[in-house]
């Protein structure tokens, strides 16, 4: 029998239960419901929680550990001349045993004692199964049964209720925590075992890229560069161009949004420019790619200004991060200009201040902080950005500080090392992971940074 | 009492007006003062002469439309997008609804200090000189250190801040904030000043302080207030108005309000039935 009905059951039990408990509460209140330490339905919930959990606990552990469970069983049946083997032999037979319960051919002759286990193994899964239902049943009936009957006028059912959803909610958060944690750790041995083939300090400062490895020893540009700074640099070249371009039309917008515009104005222009952070980056990739990238070839190369512009340019790719970034930078901004309180401003009015004084000389100072917070998460935000490098950027990787040749950035260099089937041993792969901390490192300093600017400001003026 | 009547005959207000034993000319003079919050009105039409070299309470209680007609006076309304102003008001005889009238020049010259302590984020020397520059005042270093001086001096703050005017003025305590915030008013000389209940957000050894300043600033400023302390407005004021639902209901010397009212709610609020 499957599992899974033991789940329907359980839920209809639940339900069964939440009312069951809720009308025996009201039944021992007789009519005075306010003897009761807690209103019925903490009761019914009570009553609900012990029908579930119990049986719940025991199925997640039975679906974790079945599988296991019967292959070891059924491996223990098996002649000594079977198991008393070395570990990869035993792992081999475990994959038989599993491949011929599967009903998969092996394409190998098997013994008839292996066969014997496979079935074992599929019979034992089928009592289990059968078993864990009943158990599972059995369980949810008493944990009912046992709530009901301690329901009385001074159960404590409301804190204990709430005390089970305090345990849920750590649960949850303790996921998103565990798998942030996870992720750095994971970031972080693959990069270590990437330090094995190159040290970091050639990986760090490093002048030279060019992630190959060589098929055959004769093979030309066979040998590998792992020096990180030209992508280091291109990042920074093309994140510092999307900022010249983000900050100040993202500032001066939200300064108009915030003190100039009529609400009119406002609440229609402010969700057109808050669209352009629901642009997806592929279709902002496609813009600096078909459209900027020309278009910059077009006014400063051969035809314009006569210099020399590489069609993948890092201008056109900062260019559209830049853009990308606008709504950013002014959504946050406009928070933090509207948090500076009225009544700086009045008083730069009453000393007969105009709109652009009150603005340059008192809001701007007092919002200064948070302006600069909001500044650093775009900056995190524009050297973590991929989609668009990857299409306008390029692959090469120049060591230069002129915007008009192509660059390449960190994150453009871990997609393109990591696109397709990859073996993960070789130092070219590997990589990636040390890019990816290095990265990571960054913004995360960057962001914590920025937060704290941002808080130490709040603090102020709340 | 036509004055206790709803339709308040304006010639009756303005004879009281004049009957008052002002001191000095009249400095501001409004006639039928009207304000709207979008559809709401908040003034019903003020008529209120304000004299030169005094001071002049604005007692009433919470609503009542005091403060509102208090930043009447500079056009500090005008930064409320939704605030429309009718009537009359006049500085020196001058329209400052006027066309000709330039709010930052009106505001130089009727300056405010507001209920609640504003320094700007900038050190307390900064904090004075924000005015004067604006104005174009003080250029020279040495001419603005003097204003920096003199403006501290007289908002009786310049003793305790001497030595820490690279300081920020958010760094001060309440009452001294307070006092900056007169200082920062004065420094740009204006004739009149606005106080909009100066001393609520402080405690009674700050606000003591504050109202002998006002006592002192009475010599060279005219000094329009806005409190809810009707101890305080007999302490510091000259003359006194009370305002009741938008309407001016009574004028007169700080003496006859408090010792003599005319209209039955002025009496009601100063002896506390209401308010």
């Amino acid at each position: 029998m499957n599992p899974s009905y033991l789940l329907w059951v359980i839920l209809i039990l639940t339900i069964i239960g939440y009312f069951l408990g809720q009308n025996r509460a009201a039944r021992v209140a007789d009519g005075r419901l306010h003897r009761l330490h807690s209103v019925p339905s903490y009761h019914g919930i009570y009553v609900l929680l012990w029908a579930a959990l119990p049986a719940f606990l025991l199925l997640a552990l039975w679906v974790a550990m079945e599988s296991w469970l019967a292959l070891e069983l059924a491996i223990a049946q098996l002649p000594d001349r079977f198991t008393n083997v070395d570990a990869r032999a035993l792992s081999l037979l475990q994959a038989d045993v599993l491949n011929i319960a599967a009903g998969i051919n092996t394409g190998r002759e098997t013994a008839p004692e292996v066969k014997e286990a496979a079935e074992a193994y599929n019979n034992l899964r089928s009592m289990g199964d059968t078993a864990i239902f009943f158990v599972g049943l059995l369980m949810g009936l008493a944990g009912l049964r046992f709530a009901l009957n301690r329901i009385s006028l001074e159960l404590r059912a409301r804190n204990q209720v709430e005390s089970v959803l305090n345990v849920l909610l750590i649960l949850c958060s303790l996921v998103a925590i565990l798998t942030t944690v996870g992720i750095v750790l994971s970031l972080l041995f693959e990069a270590m075992r990437f330090f094995t083939w190159v040290p970091p300090a050639e990986f760090l400062f490093g002048l030279q890229w060019s992630p190959q490895i060589a098929l055959r020893a004769d093979q030309v540009g066979s040998s590998g560069a792992f020096g990180a700074v030209p992508l280091f640099t291109g990042t920074l070249l093309i994140t510092a161009i999307a900022m010249v371009v983000a900050v100040p039309i993202g500032l001066m917008s939200a300064i108009y949004m915030s003190e100039y515009a009529p609400v009119a104005v406002r609440s229609a222009a402010k969700p057109v420019l808050e669209v352009l952070a629901g642009v997806p980056t592929v279709v902002y990739g496609f813009f600096a790619a078909l459209t900027m990238a020309p278009f910059v070839r077009e006014t400063f190369g051969a035809n314009g200004l006569g210099l020399d512009v590489a069609s993948e340019s890092a201008l056109a790719a900062g260019i559209v991060m830049g853009i990308m970034i606008i709504p950013f930078v002014s959504s946050l901004s406009d928070d933090v200009i509207n948090a500076v309180p009225q009544s700086l401003r009045d008083g730069a009015y009453g000393l007969g201040a105009t709109k652009s004084e009150t603005i340059r000389q008192v809001i701007l100072p007092a919002a200064l902080p948070g302006i600069v917070g909001a500044v650093m998460l775009a900056i995190s935000r524009a050297i973590g950005e991929t989609m668009i490098v990857t299409m306008a950027a390029g692959l090469a990787a120049n060591l230069t500080a002129n915007p008009f040749e192509a660059v390449t950035t960190v994150t453009v260099q871990i997609a393109t090392l990591l696109v397709g089937d990859q073996e993960f041993d070789s130092p070219k792969t590997l990589s990636a992971f040390g890019l990816g901390l290095v990265l990571f490192i960054v913004t995360l300093a960057l962001n914590m940074i920025a937060l704290r600017v941002v808080q130490k400001y709040r603090e102020k003026y709340d | 009492m036509t004055a206790s009547t709803m339709n308040v005959d304006p010639s009756a207000i303005a004879m009281s007006n004049a009957d008052a034993v002002g001191t000095g000319r009249v400095k501001i003079h409004s006639k039928d003062v009207k304000v709207f919050y979008g559809a709401k009105q908040a003034l019903k039409g003020i008529y209120l002469d304000i004299f030169e070299h005094s001071v002049t309470a604005l007692i009433g209680p919470s609503g009542c439309g005091k403060s509102t007609y208090l930043r009447c006076l500079n056009r500090m309304n005008d930064t409320i997008d939704i605030c429309r102003v009718e009537g009359l008001i006049e500085l020196d005889g001058e329209d400052i609804y006027g066309r000709t009238i330039d709010t930052v020049q009106l505001r130089a010259r009727v300056g405010m200090v507001f209920q609640k302590p504003n320094p700007f984020p900038k050190s307390i020397y900064d904090n004075i000189a924000y005015g004067p520059r604006i104005h174009g005042i003080g250029a020279r270093r040495d001419e603005m250190d003097v204003i920096v001086e003199k403006s501290l001096q007289r908002a009786g703050l310049w003793d305790e801040v001497r030595d820490r005017l690279k300081e920020p003025g958010t760094g001060l305590s309440g009452g001294q904030q307070q006092r900056l915030c007169i200082a920062r008013a004065i420094a740009v000389s204006p004739e009149v000043i606005l106080m909009d209940e100066p001393c609520s957000a402080l405690d009674p050894i700050a606000t003591a302080h504050i109202e002998e300043l006002i006592d002192e600033l009475r010599e060279n400023y005219t000094i329009v207030i806005v409190t809810h302390n009707m101890q305080q407005a007999a302490r510091v004021s000259q003359r006194t108005a009370f305002f009741h639902l938008g309407d001016m209901v009574e004028v007169n010397d700080t003496e006859e309000i408090f010792t003599n009212p005319k209209d039955e709610r002025t009496q009601g609020y100063i002896t506390g039935r209401y308010g």
